[in-house]
C-alpha cells in the first residue's frame, strides 16, 4: 500500500475524529424548554429600572411596587429554573443560552450568552430572594424619602447587573455585570447626594473597585492571549495546558479583581465608607450579594486556581489577613453599621480563604456565602430597623436596653448574632466550622488564624449585641421614644432570621453533592476528629462572647474613651488603611497632578509659546532694518544686485 | 562701432544713474536718475539687438519705455502729493514706511 | 441606486445650505437656524441610505467610488469612495452636526459674528469633514485637511469665549506646521511614485501598492505622522487642544474634538499604515510609548484641571492615546477597537461638551469650583451628565467599553507591558469623571447655582440620541463591527501584519496533530 495515500487517509480520519471529539464532557447543553426563558432573569429587573428612570416622576406612585414585582418576578423565574434543574441528572444541569453575537473581532469572540449551572443557580436564588425581601423592606424604610422611586430603580438595576454577573457565560460579559453592580453600588452609596460624605464615599468605592477591575481586565487579556477565548467553556475546559506561570498571573489578576469587589486587603478601605448609603443598600449590596462577587469569581475560575497552586496560596493568605483585619476593625467601631461592615469584611475573608483552599474549600466558601447572605442581611436590616426607630442614630453608645422596646428586631437580630458566631444549630455553625476544618487540613497556621477569627467574631458581635440591646438605656434627648418598625419591615427580617436559623442545617451535606460537579469537592482529612475541632471553636466562641458580655453589659461611657491600647486606636482608624492610602496614593497623586499641570503649562506649552515669542522677538529686531530712508533701501538693493552679478560671474569662471 | 562701445556707454550711464539715486535727495532728480538707468539698459538691449540681428532687444526696449512712461505718471503723481503735503521734495524726509 | 453620486451629493448639500444661509438677510436669525438644521439633516438621511447599500464584505476596497480628472499633469484627481472606516467616520460627522446645531441654537446670539455666519461655517465645515474622510486621492485629502482649518479658525476666533483670538491663532499655527510637513512628505511621495511608475500619482490604492525603499519610507512617514499627531493630538503636540476647546463654543468644541481630531487618527490608520508599512513597523514601538504616556499624562492632567471644558479636552487627549495605541499595536482587535473608539469618543465627548456647555451658559462660569449640588435643581441634567461621563470612563455595557477593551486586548497580544500600563488608565478615568461629577453635581447647593434650570426639550433632543447610540452600540455593536472588521483586515494585509496565535491551541486541534504524528511515525516504522 502506498504510504502517502495511507497517510492521507489517516490525516483525514484524524481530523474527522478530532472534530467528533466532544470539547468537554461538562460542556453546558444548549438551553431548551424552561431554560430558554432564563433571559427573563435579567430582563425583568432591567426593564423595571429602565421604566422607573425613563418615565421619571410619572412613576412616583406605582414605581416602587413595579420594582418589587420585577424583583419577585425574577425570583419566580429563578425558582422555576432551579426546580427544572433539580429534575435533571447532575451532568445535564449546566445549560447555556446564546442570546446574540456581541464582540466579534477576528479571533476575539464574545457572545452575549447566559450559563446556568449548579453554582450560578445558587447565586440567582440568593440574589433574587434576598433582593426581593430587601425591596419590600425598603418600602417601609424609604417611605418618606422624596426620591424613593430612584432608589427602587437603582435597586432593580443592581439586581439585574448582579444576575448578569452570575449568569454570564464569558468573562467579558461577567465584566459587564461586575462593573454594573459597581455602578449600582456607586449610585446607591451616593444616594443622598446632598451629603458630601456620601458623594465622596460613592466615588471612593467606584475608584477602588476600578483598581480591582484592572485585575479583571488583565486576567481577561491574559486568557485571550493564552487560550484564544474568553468564554468559560473555552478558558476553563483545560487550563492545565497552559504553562503554570501564566496561570499564576491570571490567578493573581483575578484575585486583585476579587479584592476590589469583595473589599479584601489591601483594597478594603471603601467598604466602611460605603455605609454612607441607605441601610437596605448596605444589607443587599454590601453584605449579602455584591461583595461576595469576588468569591464567585474565584470559585468560578476554580480550574485555573487548581492548576496554579501559588495563586491559590495567595488567595488563602489574603483571605486569612482580611478575616483578622476586618474582625479587629469590627471590635473597635461604635457605629453599628461600621461594626457590621468590619464583620462583613471578615466573613468574606473566611469565604476567600475557603476558596483558596482548593477543592476542599470551594463548596464551603459558597455555603458560607449563602448563610452569611441570610444572617448578615438580617442583621443589617435589624440595624436599619433600629436606626428607623432611633431617629437615624448610629452610635451604639447611645443605644442600650432596646430589647424591651423593639422586641421583634431583638429576636431577629439575636438569630443573626447566634448564627454568625457559629453556635449550633444556627446556620453559621455549619458553614464556618467546615471552613476552619478544611483550613486546618491544608495548613495549620491558616487553620489557627481561622479559629482565632471565630473567637474575635464572637467578641465583636456580642459587644455589638450587648451594647445595643441590653444594659441601661443611653438614648439621647431627641429620641426618647424608640419604637418597633412596621410589618413591611419586620416581616423580611423575620424571614431572614428564620433562614439564619435553619439554612445551615438544611444545606449541610446537600450543598456538597449539588456543587461538586462544577467546583469539584474533596473531603478534608484531619488528624483529630471534627468533633474536637468543633468543640475547640465553640470554646473560643463562648470565651469571646463572655468577655464581651461582661465588659459591655454594664456602664458604657457615652463618649469613646481616649486612653486606650494602641491596637484599639489603630482599629478605630481602620488599621490605618485610609491613612496608608492617603499617604501613599492620594498625597503623592495630588502632588503629581499638580506638578503635571504645572509642567504642561510651564513646560510644554511654555516651550511652544517660547518658540512663538522668540520668533516674534526676532522679527522685532529684524524690522529695525527698515529705517524708512528710501536711499538706504536703494543701496541695499544695489548691494544685492552686485552680489548676484558677482556670484554669476564667479560661477562662470 | 562694436557692441562693446555701446555696452560701455550703457554701463557708464547706469552707474551714473545708480550714483544719482543713492546720493541725491531731491525726489525729482532721483526720479530722473532712475529714468537714466532704464535708458541705459535700453541702450544695452538695442545694442544686443543689433549684434544678434533680430528685433527681440528692440521690442523689449519698447516695453521698458512703456513701463517707464507709466512709472513716470505714477511716480510724479506721488512726488507731487508728497510735495503738497510736506512742502519738500526730499526723499529722506518722508519716513512713514519706517518699521 | 448605485449610479447615484452618493458621496458628492452628501458633501455638496451642506455647502449649498451654507450659501443659502449667507444669502439670507442678517436679521432673520431664527430662519437661519431652522434652515441650517433642515439642511444638516439631509446628509444624515443620505448617509443612512448609503450605509444600507454598503456591502461590508465587498471585494473592492472602496465603494461608491467616483473619480474625475482634476490636475492630470500631476496625476491629481477628484476621487472619492468609502470603506468601512471612512463610512463610520462620515456617519459620525453627519450625526454630530445636526445635534450640535440643535444644542447650540442660541450659542451665536451674542457673538461678534452674525448668527447666520456661525451656522454657515458649521455647514461648510461639514462639507470639508465629509470630503476629508471620503477622499481616495491623497492630494484631495490634503486639500480638505487644510481647508478644514478655515471654518474652524473663524468659528473659534469670531464666536468663541474669552481667549478666543489666542486659541484660534494657536490652533491655526499648530495645524499649519503639521500641514506643511505633510505637504513636503506628499510631494516626496509623488516623486517616489514617479520614480517607480514613470508617472507620478496621488491615487491612494496605487500608492499602497508601491514598494518604497524603507529609508525613504521612514522620512515620508514622519512627515505624515507628525501632521496627524498634531491633529489628533498625541502628547507632546497637544497643548493647542485645551485652549481651542475651552475658548470655542460647545458646538465647535464637539466638532473639533469629536470629528476634526479624528482626521488625525484616521490618517494614521488609513494613510500611514498602508502606504508606509515598513516605517510603521519601525516606529510602532516608539509611538506606542508616546501613546501610553499620553493616556496616563492626559488623565493626570484632567484630574488637575479647574475648568470644565479644559478637563474634558484633557480626557480626550487620554482617549486619543488609546486610539493611537490601538492603531499602532497592529492587531485586528486593536485596530477595530481604535476605529470603534473614534466613533464612541465622538459621542461620549460630544455629549460631555454639550452638557458642560449647558451648565456654563446657565451659570456663566467655566470653573468647576463655581458649581455644586446642581443635581438638586437640575436632576435630569445631572443624570445625563453622569451617563455621558460613565461612557467616557468606559463603563461596561456602553460602546466605549467595547472599543477600549478591544484596544487593550489587541495591544496586550503584542505589547504586554504597554497594555498593562494603559489598563491603569481606567482607574484615572474613573477619578477624573467622578471627581468632576462629585464637585459639580453633588453636595449642598452652591451659591449662584440656584437658577440653573433643568434641560428642556430642544437640549434633551440634542443629547439623548448620542446617549442612546452609546448604550445601543454597547449592547449590540455588530452593525459597526461588521463594517469595520473587513476594512481593518484589509489594512492588516496591506501592512503585512498577523495576529499572534494563542499559546494554547484548542483541544481538538492538538489532539488531531498528535494523532497524525503518531500515524506518520507508525507508517515510517513499518516502511523500514
Amino acid at each position: 500500500m502506498n504510504i502517502s495515500s495511507t497517510l492521507a487517509s489517516v490525516v483525514a480520519s484524524g481530523q474527522i475524529e478530532a472534530s467528533n471529539i466532544d470539547p468537554s464532557v461538562n460542556a453546558p447543553a444548549v438551553a431548551t424548554g424552561a431554560f430558554s426563558f432564563m433571559w427573563l432573569l435579567i430582563a425583568l429587573p432591567l426593564l423595571g429600572a429602565a421604566i422607573l428612570l425613563i418615565f421619571g416622576k410619572r412613576t412616583d406612585k406605582w414605581g416602587p411596587y413595579l420594582a418589587i414585582a420585577m424583583s419577585c418576578g425574577a425570583f419566580i423565574v429563578g425558582a422555576v429554573m432551579y426546580l427544572t434543574m433539580l429534575g435533571l441528572p447532575a451532568n445535564d444541569r449546566p445549560v447555556n443560552l446564546h442570546i446574540w453575537d456581541w464582540v466579534i473581532v477576528g479571533d476575539f469572540q464574545a457572545p452575549i450568552g447566559m450559563q446556568l449551572d449548579q453554582l450560578s443557580i445558587i447565586f440567582v436564588l440568593l440574589i433574587t430572594f434576598v433582593g426581593s425581601l430587601i425591596h419590600i423592606y425598603s418600602l417601609g424604610y424609604m417611605k418618606h424619602d422624596p426620591e424613593k422611586r430612584k432608589f427602587f430603580a437603582y435597586l432593580n438595576l443592581f439586581v439585574a447587573a448582579m444576575l448578569l454577573l452570575v449568569t454570564a457565560d464569558s468573562y467579558l460579559l461577567l465584566y459587564v455585570g461586575w462593573e454594573g453592580v459597581g455602578l449600582a453600588s456607586y449610585l446607591l452609596i451616593g444616594f443622598w447626594q446632598y451629603k458630601p460624605s456620601a458623594a465622596v464615599a460613592a466615588k471612593k468605592a467606584f475608584v477602588v473597585n476600578r483598581v480591582g477591575d484592572v485585575g479583571l481586565s488583565i486576567a481577561i487579556m491574559l486568557m485571550f492571549v493564552t487560550f484564544g477565548s474568553v468564554t468559560f467553556s473555552g478558558v476553563l475546559e483545560d487550563p492545565a495546558a497552559a504553562n503554570e506561570s501564566t496561570l499564576t498571573w491570571i490567578g493573581l489578576a483575578l484575585l486583585l479583581a476579587a479584592c476590589g469587589k469583595s473589599a479584601q486587603f489591601p483594597l478594603q478601605s471603601w467598604l466602611l465608607d460605603a455605609m454612607e448609603g441607605p441601610t437596605p443598600v448596605s444589607a443587599l449590596i454590601h453584605a449579602a450579594t455584591m461583595v461576595t462577587a469576588g468569591v464567585y469569581l474565584i470559585v468560578r475560575s476554580a480550574p485555573i486556581f487548581d492548576a496554579a497552586p501559588d495563586a491559590r496560596t495567595a488567595v488563602m493568605v489574603i483571605g486569612a489577613i482580611t478575616l483578622i483585619f476586618g474582625a479587629i476593625i469590627g471590635c473597635a467601631k461604635d457605629d453599628i453599621k461600621k461594626a457590621l461592615a468590619g464583620s462583613t469584611m471578615s466573613q468574606i475573608g473566611y469565604m476567600i480563604l475557603a476558596a483558596g483552599l482548593g477543592p476542599v474549600g470551594y463548596v464551603f466558601a459558597i455555603f458560607h456565602l449563602v448563610t452569611h447572605g441570610f444572617f448578615k442581611a438580617n442583621m443589617f436590616l435589624g440595624a436599619g430597623s433600629i436606626m428607623h426607630g432611633m431617629n437615624d442614630q448610629l452610635d451604639m453608645r447611645r443605644f442600650g436596653a432596646l430589647r424591651k422596646v423593639m422586641v421583634i428586631t431583638f429576636i431577629t437580630f439575636s438569630c443573626g448574632w447566634l448564627a454568625i458566631m457559629g453556635v449550633p444549630p444556627f446556620a453559621g455553625f455549619y458553614s464556618k466550622d467546615k471552613i476552619i476544618e478544611a483550613a486546618f487540613g491544608v495548613n495549620v497556621i491558616v487553620g489557627a488564624v481561622a479559629l482565632l477569627g471565630a473567637g474575635i467574631t464572637a467578641f465583636y458581635m456580642t459587644r455589638l449585641w450587648t451594647m445595643t440591646f441590653t444594659g441601661k438605656s443611653r438614648w439621647t434627648d431627641d429620641n426618647k421614644h424608640p419604637h418597633e418598625s412596621s410589618a413591611v419591615m419586620w416581616i423580611p427580617m423575620a424571614i431572614l432570621a428564620f433562614l439564619s436559623v435553619v439554612a445551615g442545617f438544611m444545606l449541610a451535606g446537600a450543598i456538597e453533592t449539588w456543587l461538586a460537579p462544577v467546583t469539584g469537592f474533596e473531603e478534608t482529612e484531619l488528624a483529630v476528629s471534627s468533633l474536637v475541632m468543633e468543640c475547640a471553636s465553640l470554646a473560643l466562641v463562648v470565651l469571646g462572647a463572655t468577655i464581651a458580655y461582661l465588659q459591655y453589659r454594664r456602664d458604657v461611657p457615652l463618649v469613646a474613651p481616649q486612653h486606650v491600647s494602641p491596637l484599639t486606636v489603630a482599629a478605630r482608624q481602620d488599621l490605618y488603611g485610609d491613612a496608608f492610602n492617603e499617604e501613599v496614593f492620594m498625597r503623592p497623586g495630588q502632588w503629581l497632578t499638580r506638578s503635571m499641570v504645572f509642567f504642561d503649562n510651564r513646560g510644554i506649552d511654555a516651550l511652544v509659546n517660547g518658540i512663538a515669542a522668540s520668533l516674534g522677538g526676532l522679527s522685532g529686531r529684524m524690522r529695525r532694518i527698515q529705517t524708512g530712508f528710501a536711499r538706504s533701501y536703494a543701496l541695499s538693493m544695489l548691494a544685492g544686485a552686485v552680489i548676484v552679478v558677482a556670484t554669476l560671474i564667479l560661477v562662470r569662471m | 562701432m562694436s557692441t562693446t562701445h555701446y555696452l560701455v556707454l550703457s554701463a557708464i550711464l547706469f552707474s551714473l544713474g545708480v550714483l544719482g539715486v543713492l546720493v541725491r535727495r531731491n525726489a525729482i532728480i532721483v526720479f530722473m536718475c532712475v529714468e537714466m538707468m532704464l535708458n541705459a539698459s535700453n541702450l544695452a538691449f538695442v545694442a544686443f539687438a543689433q549684434q544678434n540681428g533680430n528685433l527681440n532687444g528692440q521690442t523689449i526696449a519698447f516695453f521698458v519705455m512703456v513701463v517707464a512712461a507709466a512709472e513716470v505718471v505714477v511716480g510724479l503723481a506721488i512726488i507731487m502729493t508728497i510735495y503738497r503735503t510736506r512742502r519738500s521734495a526730499s526723499v529722506d524726509e518722508p519716513n512713514l514706511l519706517k518699521y | 441606486m448605485s449610479s447615484l453620486p452618493w458621496l458628492t451629493t452628501i458633501g455638496v448639500i451642506p455647502l449649498i445650505g451654507a450659501l443659502i444661509l449667507l444669502a439670507l438677510p442678517k436679521e432673520s436669525t431664527e430662519l437661519a437656524k431652522k434652515i441650517a438644521l433642515g439642511v444638516s439633516l439631509l446628509p444624515l438621511l443620505l448617509v443612512i441610505g448609503m450605509a444600507l447599500n454598503f456591502d461590508a464584505n465587498s471585494e473592492s476596497e472602496f465603494q461608491f467610488v467616483q473619480s474625475y480628472e482634476w490636475i492630470p499633469t500631476f496625476g491629481i484627481s477628484f476621487s472619492v469612495g468609502v470603506d468601512g472606516i471612512s463610512l463610520i467616520l462620515i456617519a459620525l460627522s453627519v450625526i454630530l452636526v445636526p445635534l450640535v446645531i440643535l444644542a447650540g441654537w442660541n450659542d451665536a446670539d451674542d457673538a461678534m459674528g452674525s448668527v447666520k455666519g456661525y451656522f454657515a461655517l458649521l455647514l461648510i465645515l461639514e462639507t470639508f469633514m465629509i470630503g476629508v474622510f471620503a477622499a481616495t486621492d491623497v492630494f484631495l485629502f490634503y486639500v480638505f485637511f487644510e481647508a478644514m482649518l478655515i471654518p474652524v479658525y473663524f468659528l473659534i476666533g469670531r464666536y468663541g469665549g474669552p481667549g478666543r483670538q489666542y486659541a484660534a491663532v494657536k490652533f491655526l499655527l499648530y495645524s499649519l506646521v503639521g500641514g506643511l510637513l505633510m505637504l513636503a512628505a506628499l510631494i516626496g511621495l509623488y516623486v517616489v511614485s514617479a520614480q517607480e511608475l514613470g508617472t507620478g500619482t496621488f491615487d491612494f490604492t496605487t500608492l499602497t501598492n508601491l514598494n518604497i525603499d524603507p529609508g525613504t519610507q521612514k522620512l515620508l512617514f514622519l512627515g505624515f505622522f507628525i501632521a496627524f499627531a498634531i491633529k489628533a493630538p498625541l502628547v507632546p503636540f497637544h497643548t493647542w487642544l485645551p485652549d481651542a476647546a475651552s475658548a470655542s463654543t460647545p458646538g465647535t468644541a464637539v466638532l473639533l474634538v469629536g470629528v476634526l481630531d479624528k482626521v488625525g487618527t484616521f490618517g494614521m490608520i488609513k494613510l500611514c499604515l498602508p502606504i508606509f508599512p515598513a516605517a510603521s513597523e519601525f516606529y510602532a514601538p516608539a509611538i506606542i510609548v508616546l501613546c501610553v504616556v499620553g493616556i496616563i499624562y492626559g488623565a493626570l492632567l484632567a484630574i488637575g484641571q479647574t475648568d470644565l471644558k479644559r478637563l474634558i479636552a484633557y480626557t480626550s487627549i487620554s482617549h486619543f492615546g488609546f486610539i493611537g495605541l490601538g492603531i499602532f499595536a497592529m492587531t485586528t482587535q486593536a485596530q477595530s477597537g481604535s476605529t470603534f473608539y473614534m466613533l464612541n469618543h465622538g459621542f461620549s465627548t460630544g455629549a460631555l461638551f454639550l452638557i458642560a456647555g449647558f451648565l456654563m451658559t446657565r451659570r456663566g462660569s467655566r470653573l468647576i469650583a463655581d458649581f455644586g449640588g446642581v443635581y438638586r435643581v437640575a436632576p435630569v441634567l445631572a443624570g445625563l451628565f453622569l451617563i455621558a461621563g460613565l461612557s467616557s470612563l468606559s463603563l461596561p455595557g456602553m460602546s466605549s467599553f467595547i472599543s477600549e477593551f478591544l484596544v487593550l486586548v489587541g495591544t496586550f497580544e503584542k505589547y504586554t507591558v504597554a497594555a498593562v500600563i494603559a489598563t491603569f488608565g481606567i482607574v484615572f478615568a474613573a477619578l477624573y469623571i467622578l471627581l468632576m461629577y462629585q464637585r459639580t453635581m453633588t453636595g449642598p447647593l452652591k451659591d449662584g447655582c440656584e437658577k440653573i434650570t433643568d434641560v428642556k426639550g430642544r437640549e434633551a433632543l440634542a443629547i439623548i440620541p448620542m446617549l442612546v447610540l452609546i448604550v445601543a452600540l454597547g449592547v449590540y455593536p455588530k452593525p459597526v463591527l461588521d463594517v469595520v472588521n473587513p476594512a481593518v483586515e484589509r489594512i492588516m494585509i496591506q501592512t503585512g501584519q498577523r495576529d499572534p496565535e494563542p499559546t494554547v491551541k484548542p483541544l481538538g486541534e492538538t489532539q488531531a496533530t498528535e494523532r497524525v504524528q503518531e500515524a506518520v511515525e507508525a507508517i515510517e516504522g513499518g516502511a523500514r
